[in-house]
């Protein structure tokens, strides 16, 4: 082999592209140092994932341990399951943990149908219907996706408890049944583009009407998008903490994440114990959601980014 | 095409639609209005209605109980007088300048390394996404809260090998640090959509390249990073917006009073105690006006220097 032929291909040998290299005499070698970079690729890999994943791993197991383990163990092994945290964080607060879970499903349940609704019909305006002014709003539209909530959130806010819905769900639900979130409504349009248009003409050719074709043609074919849109709206809508601070200030009316933080205001520093149990309840719908929603979930924000 | 990407090209091309526009004009307007009714709704009486509302209390006194009170100006030139809105300023300031560059460059080291079909990819690709998922949660502020307590996991750690941890959180020199780091942690979003962006590399470019006998980094700093311009640029826009906004964090971390020593106050943070601790509403308005304009003037420097590093290839 020669030296010109082998360099440039020895330090780029990686495991996907390797079938494709030219056959020389020389591969065979490179290939075990291919196989080589991999592992250690691999071992990296391990390593940067099992920090990351750590500190959660870590939580779980603390709320399995009693109290004063917590501060003294750094490992993740448990000589006994001890529940009590669990328990004990259940009923710390005034209503038992799962009624805040209760009103954050109404809010997340409001949520998704609100947005599922509004956003896929102006989508469908934007994506498939000429009008006066289209290219106007397209712009304002877009230009909300980058707009700071807290440009709005005062007199949002006086609007609300004016008409009196502070302390109600209200506040949470009603913008997104008016296509507020207007990423979801770009998401879907560019989902529908995707859609091939002599589907419409061909429905258009056969008598159907805008509101025909929308929820017959487009709404079916767009199932991908409307998963995405509801899989990332449960998990905003559930973590959301900004918005039900200020709304929200009944015990009452509490939703998981401010219910967490009147338990941290409301406890000493020695339970945090049935903190991590409760921080587990809480993050395990979104935990769910996250594992059986990954593909939709990978593919929504990968194509968000995609020129 | 991404939104940033559609909205810069909107600037770029005028008019490229106007034809078929025209030619279809009226066609369907009272249809597309019904569609966009809910939309337009929401456009008039949540975003604009309260942004018009949000400017003109900007120069009035009002704390909910009495009218507003007329003040013009005054509310901006108290805020030259506010230390603690201008250590607000820094800490955000601080907070983007290096947490965002951070993130974006071990999203994009990530990225690299988990690209060109690398066995056991979907597998990778969940163990760092699920942070980003998690990470604007209050439960993960709390356990972050934990972690580097005095007390926490990291100083455990620390302990074994014989060193004595400070009590991050509660010191103000690594208090926004910790935050930062977190941030960092939740790498996993821009992850991903960088790794889609590798995929769409042509990789001929890189046979081509590898012919001519170009080195690793050659290949990454002539074929990926210009290829890869459009995609940094997005993220970067994103990321910059979303971080002057970040909030849950620091409340909860802090306790809800950007502790120690202010260290951890935020803007927004600030803005939440002005507005809705003191109920002083025309000076939380104005604060929310000055962190539109500076989010404004950081994505119009981000558009006009994306002129001479991003590559379109349209």
């Amino acid at each position: 082999m020669t030296k010109l032929q082998s360099l440039p291909a020895a330090k780029t040998t990686e495991p996907g592209k390797a079938p494709r290299r030219r056959e020389s005499p020389g591969n065979l070698a490179f290939s075990r140092s291919a196989r080589i970079k991999g592992l250690v690729k691999h071992a990296i890999l391990i390593v940067v994932g099992l920090v990351m994943i750590y500190p959660l791993l870590w939580m779980v197991v603390s709320s399995l341990r009693p109290n004063d383990l917590i501060f003294r163990e750094p490992g993740l092994w448990l000589n006994s399951l001890d529940m009590t945290n669990y328990t004990d964080g259940w009923s710390a607060l005034t209503h038992p943990f799962g009624h805040y879970m209760i009103n954050s499903a109404i809010v997340v349940l409001g949520s998704i149908v609100g947005n599922l609704v509004s956003c896929s019909m102006a989508a469908y305006a934007f994506a498939r219907l000429q009008f006066t002014g289209k290219k106007l709003f397209f712009g304002i539209m877009l230009l909300t996706i980058m707009l700071p909530f807290h440009v709005v959130i005062v007199p949002q806010y006086i609007l609300f408890s004016q008409i009196g819905w502070v302390n109600t769900f209200w506040p949470l639900i009603v913008p997104k049944l008016l296509a507020t979130d207007a990423f979801f409504v770009f998401l879907m349009v560019q989902f529908i583009r995707g859609i091939p248009k002599e589907l419409d003409e061909a429905a258009r050719i056969d008598g159907a009407g805008h509101p025909r074709i929308f929820l017959r043609v487009i709404l079916p074919l767009m199932v991908p998008a409307l998963a995405t849109t509801t899989i990332f709206t449960f998990i905003w809508t559930w973590n959301d903490f900004f918005g039900a601070l200020i709304y929200l200030t009944d015990p009452d009316m509490f939703t998981v994440p401010v219910a967490l933080r009147a338990f941290v205001d409301s406890q000493s520093a020695t339970s945090w114990g049935s903190l991590f149990a409760m921080s587990i309840v809480s993050l395990f719908p979104v935990f769910l959601v996250f594992l059986f929603g990954q593909r939709f979930l990978i593919k929504g924000i990968a194509t968000t980014g995609i020129k | 095409m991404s939104a940033i990407g559609e909205l810069s090209s909107m600037t770029r091309r005028k008019g490229a639609m106007t034809k078929e526009e025209k030619k279809a004009n009226g066609r369907d307007n009272k249809a597309a209005y019904v569609f966009l009714l809910p939309w337009l709704i929401g456009l008039v009486v949540i975003t604009v209605g309260p942004m018009l509302m949000s400017l003109y209390l900007s120069f009035t006194d009002y704390n909910l109980l009495q009218p507003p009170e007329w003040v013009g100006l005054d509310n901006f030139v108290r805020m030259f007088g506010d230390a603690r809105l201008h250590n607000s300023l820094r800490v955000t300031f601080t907070y983007v300048l290096v947490g965002v560059p951070l993130q974006l460059a071990v999203a994009l080291l990530i990225a690299l390394v988990l690209d060109k079909g690398l066995r056991g990819l979907p597998f990778y690709r969940s163990i760092f996404y699920l942070p980003s998922l998690l990470g604007g949660s209050v439960a993960v502020a709390i356990l972050w809260k934990q972690i580097f307590g005095t007390t926490g996991l990291v100083n455990q750690v620390l302990a074994m090998v014989g060193i004595e941890g400070p009590g991050w959180i509660s010191d103000p020199s690594t208090a926004l640090g910790s935050i930062i780091l977190l941030h960092v942690w939740t790498f996993g979003a821009p992850m991903i959509i960088f790794l889609a962006g590798l995929r769409q590399i042509p990789n001929m470019y890189y046979e081509a390249a590898e012919v001519d006998g170009a080195t690793t980094l050659q290949r990454f700093w002539r074929i990926t990073l210009p290829l890869l311009s459009p995609i940094i640029f997005f993220n970067l826009v994103l990321q910059i917006i979303g971080s002057f906004q970040s909030f849950t964090q620091a409340f909860i971390v802090s306790g809800g009073n950007g502790g120690p020593s202010d260290s951890t106050m935020f803007f927004t943070l600030y803005l939440y105690q002005k507005g809705f601790g003191q109920f002083d509403m025309g000076y939380a308005s104005a604060m929310a006006w000055v962190l539109l304009v500076i989010i404004g003037v950081f994505t119009a420097i981000n558009f006009i220097a994306s002129k001479y590093w991003v590559f379109y290839d349209d």
